[in-house]
């Protein structure tokens, strides 16, 4: 097992390295620097800020020296925000984000798996048609439709349901208190709950037509152990290797979420950094998000390993 | 139906061909209510975005500050001010009228789904079909070229070209169709390893069909299947990345629109004025929810094994 992770782990760098050299060259590539500003530097002045920041040097030798701190873990300074290191800013924004995408990745996956297998158990009844229905439009209708409009409804005109009255904060992060945490959540988890119950349904309808779940059930089992004991672990099969393209989901959707709610993660570090030329900024989080997919990829691959017994990790 | 008897004029060969394979999809695809509703509706959106100029007596960049923010007149909830006969969806914060802006909002989102994909395709199709013909070691290399873009979290690269083109409007058709062509690449490549040793091609070959014919006949249609389907499931896709880039400030400039951008103006004054931010919406998802219905359908039609 540990022979497979180190494996899996050298595997990654050349892909990792792959992106840091497209992302340099391409940020580079972009017109304008980082301190082109409305007011002109006096020349001297800017000839010293660019010295200090190595931008005078040719393109290749800056992409040599950003490599040789990169390979020490130094991720450089910011150019835009003053006073902060890269690594200081994907320091607090990064929990923050991770907050919000492994609150949204739970919520999908307990909601998303049980609509799944309620509506694979009452196949082409109502339940069924209605969880598919409203998965059909959690997938279509993009999170920067559901975003203002679901604040419109909880936020701004306060809907009550079953006697409570909704009045969410419509944005900001307030240290990450629950009412904040609400919307951007559920924003952010509805696309995903919409895949997962469709993926679920989808094999656990295979599965109930297996011939070892006819097995279980002639032997006498009740419906609960049949579902629960024995198809379930085979139908969570496909939803882990999804999980990889989840989390992609999840990142692109926290840019808009934290755009739209105000909340301070790193997805919006990312776009301010791309507009400004930030460019170690952008290359930090490029490189942060680029590792938390290889990760969740790799442990994706450890959970598959885990539920079926044909797969073996070597 | 067509009686097998032969009409007259035409050769008893003819009569007696049967339906080709085309003609029985289509048949099924005509069949399934949800993607000739798909079609139907598709069609009047792109008519109404390519006569938009037509259809409505304002333009589309036509400032009139006497009717800023205004509800249409058939507006049903409380609204500051009504905007007048012929503002069916109401104006803008500058007095623009929205019915116009949504029909050019399509216009520029339609025209970046079909040509973006198109730029996939090309792409995809051109890279796919060499490494699956070619096999061993190119194609090894070239599907581990695949492999690792496809573990790129792609988003992130499509912000940073369109940083890099300076947020140049046609490059946005390059730059999203330079990303999404990776699956169309799978697919074909699969689906041209699995065509080539198939049994009806050897089958074919020995009846003395010329590689040409072995080409189009045998194997383009096993391959344009699922081709097909994944373009129809492309093109949304295309447009809600482009959406996403407009909501963001990345994509289309004033005073040219497109759905993300007006969704972001009608985001930002949603309070205020809802049906700035409910005509753009609604449009842009029954346009998605068209695009996959038709795909579904089309998938259904394709696929020989379901039937």
């Amino acid at each position: 097992m540990i022979g497979y992770a180190l494996k899996r782990f050298l595997g990654a760098l050349p892909t990792l390295f792959i992106i840091v050299t497209v992302a340099f060259f391409m940020m580079r590539a972009a017109p304008g620097g980082p301190f082109d500003s409305a007011r002109k530097l006096p020349p001297e002045i800017e000839r010293n800020v660019k010295a200090a920041y190595n931008l005078d040097k040719p393109l290749l030798v800056q992409y040599g020296l950003y490599l040789e701190r990169l390979a020490q873990g130094d991720l450089g300074p910011s150019f835009k925000n003053k006073d902060f290191t890269v690594a200081q800013l994907i320091g607090i924004g990064l929990p923050v984000s991770m907050r919000l995408g492994l609150l949204a990745m739970a919520l999908a996956t307990s909601l998303g798996v049980s609509l799944g297998i309620g509506a694979a158990l009452r196949q082409n009844q109502w339940q069924d048609y209605s969880v598919m229905t409203v998965a059909m439009f959690g997938i279509t209708i993009p999170t920067f439709v559901t975003a203002p409009i679901l604040t419109l409804l909880f936020g701004v005109y306060g809907v009550h349901i079953f006697g409570l009255e909704f009045n969410l904060p419509v944005g900001g992060w307030n240290g990450g208190a629950w009412r904040n945490l609400i919307l951007p959540v559920a924003v952010l988890s509805l696309p995903q709950i919409a895949i997962i119950a469709r993926l679920t349904r989808g094999s656990m309808i295979e599965i109930l037509r297996s011939n070892y779940i006819r097995t279980a059930k002639a032997k006498g089992l009740s419906a609960n152990a049949v579902v629960l004991r024995h198809a379930l672990r085979a139908a969570l099969l496909p939803l882990v290797s999804y999980l990889g393209p989840a989390v992609a989901g999840i990142l692109t959707g926290s840019l808009i979420v934290e755009e739209i709610f105000g909340v301070p993660g790193i997805g919006r570090y990312f776009i301010q950094a791309a507009l400004n030329r930030d460019y170690t900024l952008v290359m930090g989080v490029v490189i942060c998000y680029a590792a938390l997919i290889v990760l969740l990829n790799f442990i994706a691959d450890m959970i598959y390993g885990l539920l079926d017994p044909r797969v073996r990790l070597s | 139906m067509t009686p097998i008897a032969a009409r007259k004029g035409e050769t008893l060969e003819r009569a007696f061909a049967g339906r080709s394979l085309w003609a029985d999809a289509r048949a099924r695809l005509f069949r399934n209510k949800a993607a000739v509703t798909g079609m139907t509706v598709l069609g009047i959106v792109a008519l109404l975005a390519l006569f938009a100029p037509f259809v409505s007596r304002f333009a589309y960049d036509g400032i009139d500050y006497s009717v800023v923010t205004c509800a249409p007149d058939w507006w049903p909830f409380e609204a500051a001010c009504k905007a007048g006969p012929g503002h069916w969806f109401g104006t803008d914060a500058v007095g623009r009228d929205l019915f116009v802006r949504v029909l050019y909002g399509a216009r520029v989102s339609l025209a970046v789904g079909f040509v973006a994909t198109l730029v996939s395709l090309m792409i995809g199709v051109l890279y796919g079909a060499t490494a699956g013909y070619w096999g061993g070691r190119v194609d090894a290399l070239m599907m581990r070229v695949v492999d690792i873009l496809y573990s790129l979290p792609f988003i992130f690269f499509v912000i940073i070209l369109m940083v890099m083109f300076d947020r140049n409007f046609y490059l946005m058709f390059v730059a999203i169709g330079a990303v999404v062509w990776l699956t169309m690449a799978r697919i074909v490549r699969g689906q041209t390893l699995s065509a080539k040793q198939k049994e009806y091609i050897e089958a074919a070959r020995a009846a003395g069909v010329s590689p040409f014919g072995i080409i189009t006949r045998h194997i383009i249609p096993n391959v344009v299947g699922p081709v097909v389907v994944y373009v129809t499931l492309t093109v949304p896709d295309v447009i809600l990345i482009e959406s996403f880039l407009s909501f963001l400030g990345l994509g289309i400039q004033e005073p040219l629109t497109s759905w993300g951008v007006l969704i972001a103006d009608g985001a930002n004054t949603m309070e205020s004025a809802p049906w700035m931010l409910v005509f753009p919406a609604l449009l842009m998802a029954v346009t998605l929810f068209s695009f996959n219905f038709i795909g579904d359908g089309l998938r259904d039609a394709l696929d020989p094994k379901d039937h």
